[in-house]
């Protein structure tokens, strides 16, 4: 009698990017059918979520899950349930695997096996270049026939912005992202941190601001009349400014950053600390300041983690030599509840906005709010709830995280996809 | 404690003034030994040390094995082109397998900041930094201090300007660091694309005129140009930067008469400093190096003896 697909959530605060209210959420067949005070429906399955708030579920936009081609690092299987274990319903995946996912058959392959996996949702990123070499575009629309929702070449900048042009006049019909990692190459050359004060001081070689802002300017001149750009990973002052000039001008330009950015600084890096070391680096404390800003004023559309699993033997090395990149996954929703709700007080809206509104209108994905009609994709978050980051805690393959040790206070307490309790805190 | 790791040296960024004080004078008491007829104690002669030089090196290599016979240790010679390296070992294993082994105590010398931190977080042995990238190259800076107090008597209060390469430098790095520490004033300069950002946070002047920096200095440290190391064009040609930033003799007459000149080497002539001044009256270039091996000496006998009391 008590279907499982069928959903009765109530007495939490249901939190949408325009308002929040004490509601019951009726789910059935996967969707939301109902959102009001008091419902009554004697097929669902009721839980009581007192206390508890529901947010449209969060969406990743930029994840690296390693498959195919780096299995010992990560899997479609361990990252999509390090996601739901994270509080997070939806991620986009990057297309720099081994081969480079490139074609429709890749996608394809992608969108299978994430299906069969039946945890968080798989929306993948093909390639926009074959291989990835930003000199051909790929067969952009066989992707999208086949469940690409976005496109870009991360790990490595679209340098020929002639082809950049192409690509955004080629997809226009489509509505699909072109996401762009934007750094220009001579300018950060064999950095390996923020150049700075504490770069002098450890005496490793930097990756100056102006090669992240240089390259996003020059992206947003060619997007100016040629289509649409989401610019991933922001991490500098620099680049903030620029965003919310080009907002002003008008320029359909939509931008992300990742929690270590709002989090962290460069000062964890101090004595080599190869979990501290990602692309773009973490920088100082003003562009923290500035990222947070960011976010509270729209200029930042969106949290994305830039998951990035390595094995310990691509971190315990010299850090030069060490790999880029850190997991974020399992972690994003906790240090977003700590850093932005806790101590800069972030309206829960404003969180339903950038982690999952946002999200889905840059993807075109009809999903972001928690109303009847939508699909049941729920992320439920403990706002009371104390963390600590335990390294053993976690899903994923892989553990290079420099939030290890971190503790705060509110994380994920259910994950809902497609109506059906994808994971649950343990009680 | 039992547990506590040893001492190793990796920068004197980590050392305090008495610290870095204490070797000086255990490297003044080693440099005695120099002048006898039998330049050798026995005071590590149950200690092998291994040194790994992952970069070339002729003085401080040399320097250190001397000072190894000087205290009477085995040393173990180590270069990556004859060994495992090549084979893709990795650092981590190269130095946990010669630990392994039983020797007692690393120097590296590496090109990569942060790679003897990584030795040392990594074994139970003291490891002793023989430069690392451009991070630190602490004895080459304690044998310069060593010069400094034998020419001058002290450090406190001392002009000091580094000329040169200062963000690709180690040598300028550990300098700075040790000579504020005690209390020097120290000036760098160099061409503006060669000054690491916030280099004022550690306590030094910059400047980009070369006669600014020398005038009143008591010491002239000339870097050596790393033409190895120049990524990118920091500058057009050494012509010009002999021109512009070259230490000659013509430069010198704006420094004051007895302004000491020294240099880590190896030396560009007719690039970083002319020949008429490497082998003018006031270098101590040869001094230095001399000195290298005395507080080498007192800076392995410390680290061993320490260990061995643990």
């Amino acid at each position: 009698m008590n279907s499982p697909e069928n959903l009765l959530l109530k007495n939490a605060t249901v939190v949408n990017p325009e308002s929040s209210q004490v509601a019951d959420v009726l789910i059935q067949n996967g969707k939301i059918t109902e959102v009001a005070a008091h419902i009554e429906n004697s097929e669902a399955h009721i839980i009581d979520l007192k206390g508890k708030f529901i947010f449209p579920g969060f969406i990743d936009l930029h994840v690296h899950l390693r498959e195919p081609g780096q299995e010992e690092k990560e899997t479609l299987a361990t990252g999509l349930a390090a996601a739901v274990h994270g509080g997070i319903t939806a991620v986009c995946s990057m297309p720099n695997t081994n081969p480079i996912t490139d074609n429709e058959y890749f996608i394809k392959f992608l969108v299978d096996k994430a299906w069969e996996i039946n945890k968080a949702k798989l929306y993948p990123i093909g390639a926009i270049t074959k291989q990835s070499k930003g000199e051909e575009i790929s067969e952009i629309v066989s992707m999208i026939r086949a469940g690409a929702m976005a496109f870009s070449d991360d790990g490595l900048p679209l340098e020929n912005m002639l082809v950049l042009r192409r690509a955004l006049q080629y997809i226009q019909p489509y509505n699909k992202p072109i996401i762009l990692h934007c750094e220009n190459k001579h300018l950060s050359l064999d950095g390996s941190m923020n150049e700075g004060e504490l770069s002098t001081i450890l005496g490793l070689p930097g990756i100056h601001r102006a090669c992240e802002e240089a390259s996003i300017a020059q992206s947003i001149e060619v997007a100016k009349y040629f289509g649409r750009i989401h610019i991933a990973h922001v991490s500098t002052k620099g680049s903030v400014e620029i965003i919310r000039l080009a907002k002003q001008r008008g320029i359909a330009v939509t931008a992300e950053t990742a929690p270590h950015y709002f989090a962290l600084t460069e000062k964890d890096v101090n004595n080599y600390n190869t979990n501290a070391k990602m692309n773009p680096p973490l920088r100082t404390e003003e562009d923290r300041r500035a990222i947070i800003e960011g976010l509270r004023d729209g200029t930042l559309d969106a949290i994305a983690t830039d998951h990035a699993p390595h094995a310990v033997d691509d971190k315990n090395k010299e850090f030069n030599l060490a790999a880029f990149g850190i997991i974020g996954l399992e972690t994003s929703v906790m240090v977003t509840m700590q850093k932005l709700v806790q101590e800069e007080g972030f309206p829960l809206e404003l969180i339903a906005k950038i982690c999952s509104t946002n999200p889905a209108n840059i993807l075109g994905v009809h999903s972001g709010h928690v109303k009847a009609g939508y699909v049941a994709d729920l992320t439920v978050i403990n706002k009371e709830a104390n963390w600590e980051v335990k390294d053993y805690q976690l899903y994923s393959k892989s553990k290079n995280t420099p939030f290890i040790g971190m503790q705060g206070k509110g994380k994920a307490f259910m994950t809902i996809v497609n109506g059906k309790i994808a994971w649950q805190e343990k009680v | 404690m039992i547990n506590e790791k040893p001492k190793s040296l990796l920068g004197l960024k980590d050392l305090t003034r008495l610290e870095i004080e204490n070797i000086l004078q255990q490297a003044t008491l080693f440099k005695e030994i120099f002048n006898r007829p039998i330049k050798k104690v026995a005071t590590l002669s149950n200690k092998v040390v291994v040194s790994l030089f992952y970069e070339p090196s002729t003085r401080t290599k040399a320097s250190f094995d001397l000072a190894l016979r000087m205290l009477g240790a085995g040393s173990l010679g180590f270069t990556p082109a004859s060994s495992s390296v090549t084979k893709g070992e990795t650092l981590i294993d190269t130095v946990k397998n010669l630990e392994s082994m039983g020797v007692d105590a690393i120097i590296i010398r590496h090109g990569m900041g942060g790679a003897p931190h990584l030795v040392a977080s990594n074994t139970n042995i003291p490891v002793v930094n023989a430069g690392d990238g451009f991070n630190e190259h602490p004895t080459q800076a304690l044998l310069d201090m060593f010069t400094m107090i034998e020419e001058k008597g002290y450090i406190e209060g001392k002009k000091v300007a580094i000329i040169g390469d200062i963000m690709h430098s180690r040598v300028a790095r550990s300098n700075i660091w040790g000579l504020t520490k005690c209390g020097a004033k120290v000036i760098v300069c160099g061409p503006p694309s060669l000054i690491p950002v916030g280099i004022e946070s550690l306590g030094v002047t910059v400047t980009n005129n070369v006669e600014e920096a020398i005038e009143d200095a008591d010491f002239i440290n000339v870097l050596r140009v790393q033409l190895e190391r120049q990524k990118g064009s920091f500058f057009p040609s050494t012509r010009e930067y002999h021109r512009e930033y070259g230490i000659t003799a013509q430069r010198l007459k704006k420094a004051k008469s007895d302004a000491i000149i020294m240099h880590p080497g190896p030396m560009n002539r007719g690039v970083e400093i002319s020949t008429e001044v490497a082998d003018g009256p006031y270098n101590v270039i040869l001094e230095q190096v001399r000195n290298g091996v005395a507080v080498r000496m007192a800076v392995l006998y410390m680290l061993l003896m320490r260990s061995k009391e643990i």
